[in-house]
């Protein structure tokens, strides 16, 4: 019984605020072009979900989801790639440090108009300020993981008479694999939130774009249902890539508080 | 690979951006990239100046004046979400039963991107500057309120049990234990609010089209002088820089004490 009431606890909170923000629109903002109630917003969701046009909610969603894809994976695998080549070279290391710290602080969002001027609108705007902004932690993160791999591993590397590639593969990488997936974890949150963004702030698709139009042309139920729904598929995503960091831990053996505390 | 001369290694990390900017320079004089879309260092140096000297042309797109604007904006944001991050936080993570209850509301909230909310802030603010302090402030709070939660969760269960047998009461506890004990993970929190701040202002002066930094390179690359855009990134790269640099020398004078 009261196991029950347990897993019910977190739902209350929400509740709350569901019924207070229904209450206050009912009530004292009942005129208001600008909200809706939250019941009105479900309700506006159910319509969206059938909806097949190109306006409906799958479609728009899946093209946020795949543009964020896109983008992550380049960003992900050129900053592997440059954090693998800094992590290994202590001298290459020190020749770029200043040039990462000069452009890693520019906001991802500031390159919104030089890819919309390049670009156009469309996905390969959008990927590339994704790919950007997931770029930098991934080689940061990329660049400290070699630097954590255990020395005593090195030396038996270099015992055992492996080439680099060899030595790359079967010891290094693998040492890695828990902290990339720290990396990938961050890199996938970032890569959602930084494309939800450009839709909002400039590119006329996906699902940030389909909330501003939808506050533009007076439906509040439908923004507010997307804005909800832009919360639901974020924590499904981040949920979905911490079981999955959860499970590679357990397959390397890794101790999960030793992995959590590079993040 | 014959190394360095030891003498010449402080000039090392200069090697790299140096190499960078030739490559910009040869790029853009060479027209490998369209000049439209990549401008030459020399007129990007020379958009700031002009940008910098004023009274030029007086409008909202003058980068010195927009510079100035968006920076007010993200410290006023900053402050604002710190100090309500901090002053929620202490509440919630103070009660046991507040942050069983309230804390998995927050957890869903967290990975919510901040500027989802702006659409929102819209209907509800119209499309002022108030409405873009709000956002910023919105979105920027959630790591210190989280962080500050999460710290005052993990005090030291002694220094709690001496709090109870000093007979403190709450408010002296969150003064003389709680907070300074939780400083390493609200300082760490507030840096990462100052990044979202940057970001949450420019999206905001691009959507509301308020005068600032975001305004103003989105307003060059709609007119296409490149130059411009690539002055405004420039100087949006350097508030970050800076920003960033002055919170760590301050994290490592706070938080001098826990080395000893």
């Amino acid at each position: 019984m009261f196991d029950m009431l347990k897993y019910l606890r977190p739902w209350v909170f929400p509740l709350v605020l569901f019924v207070a923000f229904d209450t206050y629109v009912r009530y004292v903002a009942i005129y208001s072009d600008a909200l809706a109630t939250p019941a009105q917003a479900v309700l506006a969701w159910w319509d969206l979900l059938w909806l097949t046009s190109d306006e409906g909610l799958m479609r728009v969603t899946l093209f946020t989801l795949l543009t964020a894809a896109m983008g992550l994976s380049i960003g992900v695998s050129l900053g592997l790639l440059c954090g693998l080549v800094l992590g290994l070279s202590p001298r290459i290391a020190r020749m770029s440090f200043l040039s990462i710290e000069v452009l890693r602080p520019i906001p991802s969002v500031a390159l919104i108009p030089l890819s919309m001027m390049i670009f156009g609108f469309g996905m390969r705007m959008e990927m590339s300020v994704v790919a950007f902004a997931t770029f930098w932690p991934v080689l940061i993160l990329t660049q400290a993981a070699v630097h954590q791999v255990e020395p005593r591993l090195l030396e038996v590397s270099k015992a055992l008479g492996l080439n680099a590639w060899q030595r790359m593969k079967w010891i290094i990488l693998p040492a890695m694999v828990s902290r990339l997936f720290v990396a990938l974890r961050l890199a996938v949150s970032v890569a959602l939130v930084v494309a939800v963004t450009v839709e909002i702030a400039a590119n006329p698709e996906g699902m940030g774009y389909a909330m501003m139009i939808a506050q533009q042309s007076l439906d509040p139920a439908r923004m507010i249902a997307w804005l909800l729904w832009i919360g639901v598929v974020g924590f499904a995503i981040n949920a979905g890539a911490l079981r999955l960091q959860k499970k590679i831990n357990q397959r390397m053996g890794v101790n999960e508080i030793q992995a959590g505390s590079t993040a | 690979m014959k190394s360095f001369p030891p003498y010449l290694s402080i000039f090392e990390p200069l090697f790299m951006l140096f190499a960078l900017l030739l490559m910009w320079w040869l790029a853009s004089h060479g027209e490998w990239v369209n000049r439209v879309f990549l401008p030459t260092p020399e007129a990007t140096w020379q958009a700031l100046v002009i940008g910098f000297q004023g009274g030029q042309r007086n409008d909202a797109a003058e980068l010195g004046l927009a510079t100035q604007l968006t920076c007010v904006r993200m410290i006023l944001g900053w402050g604002l979400a710190s100090l309500i991050g901090i002053a929620l936080g202490v509440m919630i993570g103070m009660s046991e039963i507040a942050r069983a209850w309230i804390a998995p509301t927050l957890e869903f909230l967290r990975p919510l991107p901040a500027s989802a909310v702006l659409p929102l802030a819209i209907s509800i603010f119209g499309l002022s500057a108030g409405m873009v302090l709000f956002v910023v402030a919105f979105g920027a709070m959630w790591p210190v309120l989280l962080a500050t939660v999460q710290g005052l969760a993990n005090v030291e269960p002694r220094l709690r049990e001496v709090a109870a047998n000093l007979q403190m009461t709450r408010w002296s506890y969150v003064k003389k234990i709680g907070l300074p004990s939780t400083l390493p993970d609200i300082i760490s929190g507030m840096r990462l609010s100052m990044t979202i701040s940057l970001i949450l202002a420019v999206v905001g002066e691009m959507i509301a089209s308020q005068a600032g930094l975001g305004q103003a390179i989105l307003l060059a690359a709609r007119s296409f002088r490149a130059s411009e855009l690539f002055a405004g990134i420039v100087l949006l790269g350097l508030i970050g820089f800076v920003s960033n640099a002055l919170l760590a020398s301050a994290e490592l004078r706070l938080l001098r004490w826990q080395k000893n």
